[in-house]
């Protein structure tokens, strides 16, 4: 308490003086410290991301094509709406934290609760959105094959990408099945295996003469991915030895595999920010409920937490623009 | 504060609208993606691409100013704060987008596809 209260009569910088900097408190400058710091650490890895979508800017995957759906719309293709969604969610959680801050300059105890409450809500929906999408991208939705050189073959009829159970229709040949602890050695362990042999792909393909395929390579002149002939994707699929289901730090079935590492570690990141938002939130909300700002005389706790709030959204503008927009 | 009891509502709600029309715009271009703005280059990139980095600083302003209460601070204090960001934010990016461009001019030829 006796630290929140200026001392007028000691006007030092240093050594406990009442002096503010630029008129700022000491929080309030520690938590621009912060922000600095973290906006930095973020541009680091969106300049990563740069730099190696550069690298790869022939092939990389296209957003559209990659996070496609809505939740209730089965089957639907749409591009972007989710993200959107949560793009204004975030927004909105954002409004409702400066209102917060709004009600506290006017000690409006009430107000700031239940202003705080909205914005944990908001924030509970965006982390829970985001999981959803992760779910989405890691199960995937169409699968593919990788050939022995690792690029992603895809497959299309008529223009439009298909799934694997779409054309894939005769029973597996190789009596494959997934290795367990309870059919196996115990000691051994087997990640998640295809629904679908190599093989069965191939007699597939060969089999239904409409089915094409996708290569990652982006013709320049269309910005879209290159559909090979039947008989290039016949020697394409041919060097074929491995079905994709889904994404994971290993394999892609979108294309690249450091898209995917990219996504993760990003979003993943500013998701974590979410969450120790949240969990700020909560703690300043039940300070709020309280009454400790109410006796303390201000509200500029609140003030502080909604900085970091506020920075969050900042950085999902920017992710949201170079992960799903350009 | 200089603030202290005075209320910026209207002005969070226009900032709120404004951030509103523009993610909308460029959630609709991202989907139409028309092909003048898209298939053509300007300055290394679509000229889409540079609508939606420019909105994207908009955006970033308004969070900033308004919601972040920049424009209330002092101005060594955002200077501090903007200028040391918008600087080394801009040296990083030339520097790995040069580099990814010169791997990508290195690498590509290498690559059968």
């Amino acid at each position: 308490m006796e630290l929140n209260i200026d001392i007028a009569e000691n006007k030092k910088t240093w050594n406990g003086g009442g002096a503010k900097p630029f008129g700022a408190s000491y929080g309030k400058m520690m938590m621009w410290f912060f922000i600095v710091s973290d906006a930095l650490t973020f541009s680091g890895f969106l300049a990563a991301y740069g730099l190696t979508r550069f690298k790869f800017i022939d092939s990389w995957p296209i957003a559209d094509e990659v996070f496609t759906h809505f939740p209730g719309l089965h089957g639907v293709h749409a591009p972007m709406y989710y993200v959107a969604l949560m793009t204004f969610i975030l927004i909105v959680s954002s409004v409702t934290m400066v209102l917060a801050v709004d009600a506290g300059h006017q000690m409006k105890q009430k107000s700031v609760a239940w202003y705080m409450f909205a914005t944990i809500i908001f924030g509970i929906i965006f982390v829970g959105s985001q999981a959803w999408e992760w779910k989405n991208f890691i199960t995937g939705s169409y699968g593919a094959v990788k050939t022995t050189d690792g690029k992603i073959l895809q497959f299309v009829k008529e223009g439009h990408q298909i799934a694997l159970s779409d054309f894939v229709l005769t029973e597996r040949t190789d009596h494959r099945v997934q290795h367990s602890k309870y059919n196996g050695l115990w000691f051994e362990t087997e990640g998640t295996i295809p629904n679908y042999s190599v093989a069965q792909i191939k007699e597939a393909y060969q089999s239904n003469s409409d089915i094409q395929i996708r290569s990652e390579l982006i013709d320049p002149a269309t910005k879209q991915k290159i559909i090979l002939s039947r008989e290039e994707g016949l020697v394409q699929l041919s060097k074929t030895k491995l079905v994709v289901e889904g994404a994971n730090l290993k394999v892609n079935e979108y294309g690249n595999t450091i898209f995917a590492d990219f996504f993760f570690f990003i979003t993943g990141f500013h998701g974590f920010h979410v969450f120790s938002g949240i969990i700020l939130n909560i703690i300043i909300f039940f300070n709020v409920i309280v009454g400790t700002y109410e006796r303390r005389g201000h509200y500029e706790m609140v003030e502080k937490v909604g900085l970091y709030w506020h920075f969050v959204d900042l950085v999902w503008v920017f992710v949201f623009t170079f992960f799903y927009l350009v | 504060m200089a603030h202290a009891h005075e209320s910026n509502k209207k002005r969070i709600w226009i900032v709120l609208i404004m951030l509103t029309i523009i993610t909308t715009v460029e959630v609709a271009l991202g989907i139409v993606k028309p092909s003048s703005l898209h298939l053509t280059s300007y300055l290394g990139t679509s000229p889409l691409n540079w609508i939606f980095i420019i909105l994207t600083l908009v955006k970033a302003y308004y969070i900033t100013w308004a919601f972040m209460h920049m424009e209330g601070e002092t101005k060594w204090l955002r200077r501090s704060v903007v200028w040391t960001a918008i600087f080394l934010v801009c040296c990083l990016l030339t520097l790995l987008l040069i580099e990814g461009e010169y791997l990508h001019s290195t690498l590509a030829p290498l690559v059968k596809w």
